[in-house]
């Protein structure tokens, strides 16, 4: 099954279980979205429960906000994690804060569905990875599933979460295949997946990165060196323990994310593993990551600012090599 | 407008009094160190709470703003209670989290005060949208300021409300000063109700002073809604006695305009209206002493509150 038709299957499943399931985004229903995500669901659902907006990011935001608290679950598609920025304040301001600031009396379960990334040339307001600016708020939720049985598992856990969940794809994955179980599940949010197991290295990333760290691990591999895996998939909450649990083991971590490297997720990772299993660090930390730049244009530019299988393999070489000067 | 009954008079006087009062204890308390950070008075506004909550239903929702404390109480909320959040006690409305610009309450159906100016308009269509999809009868009043309606939620909102037909109003307190920038140097239509008309939705604009006048021009507002006939839109003229907040002296409101305003003074109004409708002096006055009493409750149990506890605050903090 493509990530794409997981993510019907699961937005389908939910909004049969849960009648207050509805979606709303730009050109979702008639057209089913511009990556097909929610094809079909208007005539399935009809007009009441699959709405397509004006080009108002704030305002059908907001109004996924006040449906939520007012009792419904909404899943609002934001045609790419760079719009979101223009419902900033609704995101930040609004649905983070509502519970907290209810003393925990309101509840906000809200999904918005979004997506990022670069790879198909579509220049720098259409390429971003911003997971970082919504990781940093607290009261959201960060999900970014790398495969099409986590997307459908995770975002059904998403939509039964009574707290707002920023639920990132990313354009590059929608048309991947993957096994996807027959019979009904849902994956927790807050729990990491080993994609590959290894003992030498503890590789983590998230979202369509993970693709490219499995590719790596293969290369590796052919040269002995054994790289576990870690898929992070949700960010917020993280599942920290996996990530110590795994470096306690090999003794070395890297970071792959596509997102640039200044203020990312990936330095937050490196700090909590330097505080907590500092002990067990045979190298430094290596994060491979983004450039710090807009995302350019030409498709050779855009490949030398986001992380390729290369550089993924040269940082965990060289985590080996600085590995095996502290050993010697 | 239909001449409104000396009963429902009274208690609109009774909610107009208990707001002014409130406030006026409120700043007593706050220069008495006993309530920190901002706090926006509705002095001069009450008219407006007054008459549209008179006009709603128990079951009807508010989305309201910074400058809240008024629409709170109208609504309903618990004078102890509301006393208590702008002191920051566990007792108050949000435990001592939110504060004077975050009130809310499911109870009353107070979707929440908003500290972002038009904040919360898209959350009231929102709250429209979802009484829609169930199928309820219920309506929300989204309150909202002439400051806000220079920024673009404010226009997604009603662009939103009106393309669903959603059982939204927008009241729209003109107090004609957005923090210190007068309306008028702000928007180039006379009156802002105007701006209804870009929406496709029905637009007036009404002495927000006299809490009847109100009253009277939501009814057919609420009618609309009810009957899935979509949004309206009530700008509400007023002006507050006073600066943006219990900081701000307001030197820049001229001294002409505030003591005209002041003379057209919504309890006064009111008063005047009791009068022709032939309640007697006494009567008010024993009901301002009823506020009184209750304000002296209210500040009492605020301040024999309790503070929330850090314990559990860092236990949820712990949770994610």
């Amino acid at each position: 099954m493509k990530y794409r038709e997981a993510l019907r299957a699961a937005l389908q499943e939910e909004m049969e279980r849960d009648e207050t399931v509805f979606c709303v985004g730009e050109g979702i229903a008639e057209r089913g979205g511009s990556y097909k995500v929610t094809e079909g669901l208007l005539a399935r659902f009809g007009p009441g429960r699959v709405l397509d907006t004006p080009l108002s990011e704030a305002g059908f935001v907001g109004l996924g906000i006040g449906a939520a608290i007012a009792g419904r679950r909404p899943v609002v598609e934001m045609l790419f994690v760079d719009f979101l920025l223009l419902a900033m304040d609704q995101v930040v301001n609004q649905a983070a804060k509502y519970r907290f600031m209810s003393g925990g009396e309101g509840r906000v379960p809200l999904v918005i569905r979004t997506q990022g990334g670069a790879g198909n040339s579509l220049a720098g307001q259409h390429s971003q990875s911003l997971e970082a600016l919504y990781y940093h708020v607290p009261g959201l939720k960060v999900v970014m599933p790398s495969t099409p049985r986590d997307a459908k598992g995770l975002l059904k856990a998403a939509i039964r979460d009574d707290d707002p969940v920023v639920f990132i794809e990313h354009k590059l994955l929608y048309m991947t295949e993957g096994d996807v179980p027959d019979e009904e599940y849902v994956i927790p949010l807050g729990q990491a997946d080993v994609k590959r197991s290894g003992s030498d290295v503890t590789l983590v990333s998230w979202s369509h990165m993970v693709l490219k760290s499995l590719q790596a691990a293969e290369e590796l591999a052919a040269e002995g060196i054994s790289t576990e895996v870690i898929d992070l998939r949700t960010l917020v909450p993280m599942d920290t323990t996996c990530v110590l649990d795994s470096v306690r083991r090999t003794g070395r971590l890297v970071i792959a994310q596509e997102a640039i490297k200044r203020g990312g997720v990936g330095s937050d990772i490196a700090a909590t593993v330097a505080e907590q299993a500092f002990d067990a660090l045979r190298a430094p930390i290596v994060r491979v990551a983004g450039r710090n730049t807009t995302i350019p244009f030409s498709l050779a530019l855009e490949k030398a600012a986001v992380p390729q299988v290369g550089d993924i393999v040269a940082g965990v070489r060289s985590v080996m090599l600085a590995g095996a000067q502290v050993a010697g | 407008m239909s001449e409104i009954g000396a009963d429902l008079l009274m208690s609109m006087y009774e909610t107009a009094a208990t707001i002014r009062r409130f406030e006026q204890r409120a700043i007593e308390q706050y220069r008495l160190g006993n309530i920190r950070g901002y706090l926006h008075p509705y002095l001069g506004e009450e008219a407006i709470a007054v008459g549209t909550m008179a006009a709603l239903e128990a079951d009807d929702y508010i989305v309201s703003t910074h400058r809240g404390h008024g629409h709170a109480i109208a609504k309903g909320h618990d004078l102890g209670r509301m006393m208590a959040e702008l002191f920051g006690k566990e007792t108050g409305y949000c435990r001592g989290r939110g504060g004077s610009m975050h009130v809310a309450s499911r109870a009353v159906r107070n979707l929440g005060a908003n500290g972002i100016v038009g904040g919360g308009l898209a959350i009231a269509a929102g709250a429209a949208l979802a009484i829609k999809q169930r199928g309820g009868s219920e309506i929300v009043a989204a309150f909202c300021s002439d400051g806000s309606s220079a920024n673009g939620i404010w226009h997604e909102s009603l662009n939103l409300a009106a393309i669903w037909d959603l059982p939204v109003i927008f009241v729209l307190e003109n107090n004609q000063y957005a923090v210190s920038t007068p309306i008028r140097d702000s928007a180039r239509v006379e009156h802002l109700s105007q701006r209804a008309a870009a929406y496709g939705m029905p637009g007036l604009t009404v002495d927000g002073n006299d809490a009847a006048i109100v009253y009277g021009a939501m009814q057919e507002p609420i009618r609309r809604a009810r009957a899935g006939q979509g949004p309206s839109l009530l700008e509400c003229m007023t002006y507050r006695h006073g600066g943006h907040h219990v900081n701000d002296p307001g030197l820049y409101l001229p001294q002409e305009d505030l003591q005209r305003w002041k003379a057209h003074d919504p309890l006064g109004v009111l008063r005047g209206r009791l009068a022709r409708a032939g309640v007697e002096e006494a009567a008010i006055a024993a009901m301002d002493e009823r506020v009184e009493r209750r304000m002296e409750e209210a500040v009492e149990f605020a301040s024999a509150s309790p503070n929330p506890s850090v314990e559990e605050f860092l236990m949820e903090v712990a949770e994610l």
